[in-house]
C-alpha cells in the first residue's frame, strides 16, 4: 500500500489543461494540410499522390475545380512533399470539427494554361456540391440547442462499426490520466439506453450495420450522434464497396465530424464538446468565412 | 546438430516424383513448389513429419483468367532455418475443390474455411466447413474471385447471421454477447454455454469489420497500399506496413539502406512497447488493480507521444515506405529518443515492482485461463500467446528482417500459459525491446534513409514476414500490369490465435474472461480485414 501510495506522490498531477489552454503539440505532428490556392500553380501532383482523393480534381478543358476533403483525408503529408510550389503545407492544427459535412470541403476552381497548370484562381468556396446552400437540415438547429442541455454531464456510448480500432485507441486514451475526460463530467457507459451521445468509427462495414442501427435507436431522446476519424466520416482509405458502406451517415445522422487517422485526443475532446455546445467551430481556411 | 537441408529440394523430387511439378528458389529464403494437383497430404505429412515444418499460412490465388485455374498456397517454415517454402497447388475450375487438411491440422481450420467463402472453392473432409468469413446471412458470393466487382452492391440481408450450437443439459444456459460490447472494444460475438459460473465453451463470431482490405489493395497503385497496410490493425501500423513494404522491396529486388532498417527496427520496437505496457495495464485493471493501470497508461502516453516526435503520427502512421522510412532524424529527435528510452525504463521497473507488490493481482491471474503447450502446438498459435505456452517462434530470430540480425536478444519463453505468464512474456520482451533500442540508436543515422522504387514487373510473388507485438503477420503478393497488385494475402496473427482463446476459456469462471481475453488481446480488424 505505501508503494502505491508513494508512487502517486512522486508522480504528481498529469492531467493536461487542454482546452483551458492551448495543447503544445510536438514540431513533427502532421495536422491540417493547407492550401495557397492563389499560389498553387498545378494540383496535379497531389492529386496523384494523395492515398485517400481527398484531393480531387475535375477537369474540363479550360477550367479545373480542385475539391480538398478533410472529411477524407489521412494526414500523410504527401500532397506537401508533392507540390513543388510551396502552395501546401502541412499545419500542427487539428482541431478541425465540424457540425455540417460540407464544413470540411474546400473546392477552388481555376482556369487553365495550355500545359495543365493554373493559370487564375477564380474562386474558392465551403460545402458539398449536392447541398444546397441555404437549404439547412432543421432538425439540427434544434439538436444542438437541446445538445447545450445535455452540456454538464454526458454519456457516451461508443460503437466501433467497423474500425482498424486506432480510433478506438485514442478515444480509451482520453480516459488516461493526461486527457482524464471524466473532469469535464463525460463518461462512457455500456448501455445505450443510457447514454447521451453515440460516438461511432467507421467505416460502416455490411456486418455492423445493423448493430450500429440499434444502438442508435436503443439511445433515449435527445441524442447526438459524433462520428470520428476519416472512416467514420467518408469511409476513409475504405471508401465504398462491397462490404463497406462508407461514413457513419449512410445509416443515422450525424451532428458532428472529427477528421483524423486517427483524430488524437485533444481533437476528440474539441469534437465532443463541440458537439454539445461547450467548445465554438473553428474556421480554418482563410479563403472562406 | 545439424539440420537437414531445407527445403530439402531433392528428397521432395525423389520422393514424390510427378507430384512434384517443379521447385526453385525464387529469392533467398523463398522458394516454391509447384504440385501437380490440389493433393498436398503426403507432401504435408512429409514435411511436418520428417522435418518438423510448421504450417506457416494458407490461402488460395484465383488465375483462372491467367493460368485457367485457382492456387492454393501452403507456406511452411522449419525450426532454426530461415527459409520459407511455399508449396503452391493448382485447383481446376471445373472442379474446385481440394482435400482438407484440418482434420490432423487443426491450425488450417479457418483459412481453409476462409478459402471456401471467398474463393468458392470446397475443403473436402473438412471437419467444421461452415463458413466463417462471410456471416451466413450474405448471398452465395465469393468476393475474392476476379469476376467479383469491388463495388457489387449486395441484397439486404435476410436470415440468420449465424447458427451456434444450443447449450443442452440442465442448468446449463448460454449468454450472449456482442457484436457491440460493454466496453471501449471492437466487435464480435461470444457465446458462452455455462454452467452456473464456469464457462463449459465458448462460440465465436468474427468477421464483423471485414472491410474488403484484400480486395481493396488489387485496385490501389503500389504507393497507396502502404497506407491501406497501416490500416489493418491500428495496434499494428507499423509492423503491417512494414510487411507490405518488404513484400514491395523483395518483389522490385531493391535494397533497402542500412540507415531505414535500423530506423525501422526502432520503430517496430516501440510498437511493441507501447502496446506490451498498455495490456500490462489493463490486465492489472481487469482484476481491480486500476492505480497500476493509471501508470501504465500514462507511460503508453510517454511512448505513443515520442512515436508523434519521430514520425508526425502517434500510431507510428505515414512514416514507412517502400524503399525505406520518409524521413531522417535529426540530433534533437534522437537525443529525444534516447531521453525518452531512459525515463520510459526506469519508470517501467516502478511499474513492475508495483504489480509484483499486490499479491492479489499475482492469485487472480496464476493458473487463469491456461492455455497448455500440446494444445497451443496443435493449435497453430504464434507470439506472445504462444510464447507463453512452449511455442518457441519469434520471426525476428527466426527469419531476421530490418536490422534485427545486428541486435542480439532473448526471446522468452513459458510453459504455463496462464494470464499470468502471458503478461509475464510482455514484460521480458519490454526489458528486450528497450536494450534493442539502446543499441540501435548508437549506430550511425546518418546515411541515406531511402532509395527509390523502380516500376516493378509484373508477376512477381514475394513473401513477407514481421514478428508484430502479438506474433507473426505474413504478407504475400502479387505484382500485376502498372504498377498494381494482382493479390495480396494479410495474415494477422489474431487469425491463429481466436481459437486458443476458446480453449483458455473452458472451465474458468465467465467474471475471469475479461483479463483472459485481455490477456490474448487479439485484433479484430486484423482478423477481419
Ligand atoms: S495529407 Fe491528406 S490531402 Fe494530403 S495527400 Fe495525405 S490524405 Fe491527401
Amino acid at each position: 500500500m505505501f508503494n502505491i501510495l508513494q508512487k502517486t506522490f512522486n508522480t504528481g498531477i498529469v492531467t493536461t489543461a487542454y482546452p483551458r489552454t492551448p495543447v503544445e503539440v510536438p514540431a513533427n505532428f502532421r495536422g491540417r494540410p493547407s492550401f495557397d490556392f492563389e499560389k498553387w500553380t498545378d494540383a496535379r501532383a497531389a492529386a496523384e499522390v494523395c492515398p485517400t482523393a481527398a484531393i480531387a480534381l475535375h477537369d474540363s478543358p479550360d477550367a479545373r475545380k480542385v475539391t480538398v476533403d478533410y472529411g477524407l483525408c489521412v494526414f500523410c503529408g504527401l500532397c506537401a512533399e508533392a507540390s513543388s510550389d510551396q502552395a501546401v503545407r502541412i499545419t500542427r492544427e487539428f482541431e478541425l470539427a465540424a457540425t455540417d459535412r460540407g464544413n470540411l470541403v474546400l473546392t477552388a476552381e481555376y482556369t487553365l494554361n495550355a500545359d495543365g497548370t493554373h493559370r487564375q484562381l477564380r474562386k474558392v468556396h465551403r460545402g458539398l456540391r449536392s447541398i444546397d446552400a441555404g437549404v439547412e437540415d432543421a432538425g439540427k438547429a434544434a439538436r444542438m440547442k437541446i445538445q447545450q442541455l445535455l452540456g454538464r454531464s454526458l454519456a457516451i456510448r461508443e460503437v466501433d462499426a467497423g474500425s482498424c480500432n486506432g480510433c478506438e485507441l485514442e478515444i480509451i486514451a482520453l480516459n488516461n490520466p493526461v486527457y482524464d475526460i471524466e473532469r469535464f463530467g463525460i463518461h462512457f457507459v455500456a448501455s445505450p439506453r443510457h447514454a447521451d451521445m453515440l460516438l461511432a468509427t467507421g467505416p460502416v462495414t455490411r456486418n455492423m450495420e445493423l448493430a450500429l442501427l440499434k444502438t442508435y435507436r436503443a439511445m433515449p431522446e435527445p441524442k447526438v450522434v459524433v462520428a470520428a476519424g476519416a472512416c467514420g466520416i467518408s469511409g476513409g482509405i475504405f471508401g465504398e464497396n462491397y462490404a463497406s458502406l462508407g461514413g457513419v451517415d449512410k445509416v443515422v445522422p450525424v451532428d458532428v465530424y472529427i477528421p483524423g487517422c486517427p483524430p488524437r485526443p485533444q481533437a476528440l475532446l474539441h469534437g465532443i464538446l463541440l458537439a454539445v455546445g461547450r467548445l465554438r467551430e473553428r474556421s480554418f481556411d482563410k479563403h472562406v468565412g | 546438430m545439424m539440420q537437414a537441408k531445407f527445403p530439402p529440394f531433392s528428397a521432395l523430387r525423389q520422393k514424390f516424383g510427378g507430384k512434384v511439378r517443379s521447385l526453385h528458389a525464387e529469392r533467398e529464403n523463398e522458394s516454391y513448389l509447384l504440385a501437380a494437383d490440389p493433393d498436398i497430404r503426403g507432401i504435408s505429412e512429409y514435411l511436418r513429419g520428417e522435418y518438423n515444418a510448421r504450417l506457416v499460412t494458407v490461402f488460395a490465388e484465383d488465375r483462372c483468367a491467367v493460368e485457367g485455374v485457382f492456387f492454393n498456397y501452403y507456406v511452411f517454415e522449419q525450426k532454426g532455418n530461415t527459409e520459407y517454402l511455399i508449396v503452391r497447388a493448382p485447383v481446376p475450375v471445373d472442379d474446385p475443390q481440394f482435400p482438407s487438411l484440418s482434420a490432423d491440422l487443426p491450425a488450417a481450420n479457418w483459412q481453409e474455411r476462409e478459402i471456401q467463402d471467398w474463393f468458392g472453392l470446397t475443403a473436402i473432409g473438412h471437419p467444421n466447413p461452415r463458413r466463417v468469413a462471410l456471416h451466413d446471412n450474405w448471398p452465395d458470393v465469393h468476393p475474392l474471385r476476379k469476376d467479383f466487382p469491388i463495388d457489387t452492391v449486395l441484397p439486404p440481408f435476410e436470415g440468420e447471421r449465424h447458427t451456434y450450437r444450443p447449450a443442452l443439459g440442465e442448468g446449463v444456459f448460454q449468454i450472449p454477447v456482442g457484436p457491440v460490447h460493454a466496453g471501449i472494444i471492437e466487435p464480435g460475438h461470444f457465446s458462452f454455454a455455462v454452467a452456473g459460473e464456469p464457462i463449459l465453451y465458448l462460440q465465436l463470431r468474427m468477421f464483423y469489420t471485414h472491410k474488403g482490405t484484400e480486395k481493396l489493395f488489387e485496385e490501389l497503385p503500389v504507393h497507396k497500399g502502404v497506407f491501406l497496410a497501416e490500416s489493418i490493425s491500428g495496434d499494428s501500423s507499423f509492423s503491417h506496413g512494414t510487411a507490405f513494404c518488404q513484400a514491395i522491396e523483395a518483389a522490385a529486388a531493391i535494397e533497402v539502406p542500412l540507415r531505414a532498417l535500423i530506423m525501422r527496427t526502432i520503430l517496430l520496437e516501440l510498437e511493441r512497447i507501447y502496446n506490451h505496457v498498455a495490456d500490462i495495464g489493463a490486465m492489472a485493471a481487469d482484476v481491480g488493480f486500476v492505480v497500476a493501470n493509471a501508470h501504465a497508461s500514462r507511460l503508453r502516453e510517454l511512448l505513443v507521444t515520442l512515436n508523434e516526435q519521430l514520425t508526425g503520427n502517434r500510431l507510428l502512421r505515414g512514416m514507412v515506405c517502400a524503399g525505406g522510412v520518409r524521413r531522417g532524424w535529426d540530433a534533437a529527435q534522437l537525443d529525444t529518443l534516447a531521453g525518452t528510452i531512459d525515463a520510459f525504463a526506469k519508470e517501467f521497473k516502478d511499474l513492475i515492482r508495483l504489480v509484483h507488490s499486490s499479491e492479489s493481482t499475482r492469485d487472480r491471474l496464476e493458473h487463469t485461463g491456461v492455455l497448455l503447450p500440446a494444445k497451443a502446438k496443435d493449435l497453430g498459435i504464434v507470439g506472445v500467446a504462444g510464447r507463453a505456452s512452449g511455442i518457441d517462434l519469434d520471426v525476428r530470430r527466426d527469419h531476421p528482417y530490418a536490422a534485427y540480425r545486428r541486435f542480439s536478444f532473448r526471446v522468452p519463453v513459458y510453459q504455463a500459459g496462464d494470464v499470468w505468464h502471458r503478461m509475464l512474456v510482455r514484460v521480458e520482451e519490454v526489458s528486450e525491446s528497450i536494450g534493442i533500442i539502446r543499441s540501435a540508436i548508437d549506430h550511425d543515422l546518418h546515411e541515406e534513409f531511402r532509395v527509390p522504387v523502380p516500376p516493378i514487373p509484373p508477376d512477381r510473388c514475394a513473401l513477407s514476414a514481421v514478428e508484430g507485438w502479438r506474433g507473426e503477420i505474413i504478407h504475400w503478393i502479387r505484382t500485376g500490369p502498372g504498377n498494381r497488385l494482382e493479390r495480396c494475402k494479410i495474415k494477422d496473427p489474431s487469425l491463429n490465435n481466436w481459437p486458443a482463446l476458446v480453449e483458455a476459456v473452458q472451465g474458468n469462471i465467465i467474471a475471469d474472461f475479461p483479463v483472459i481475453n485481455k490477456s490474448f488481446n487479439l485484433s479484430y480488424s486484423g482478423t477481419d480485414r
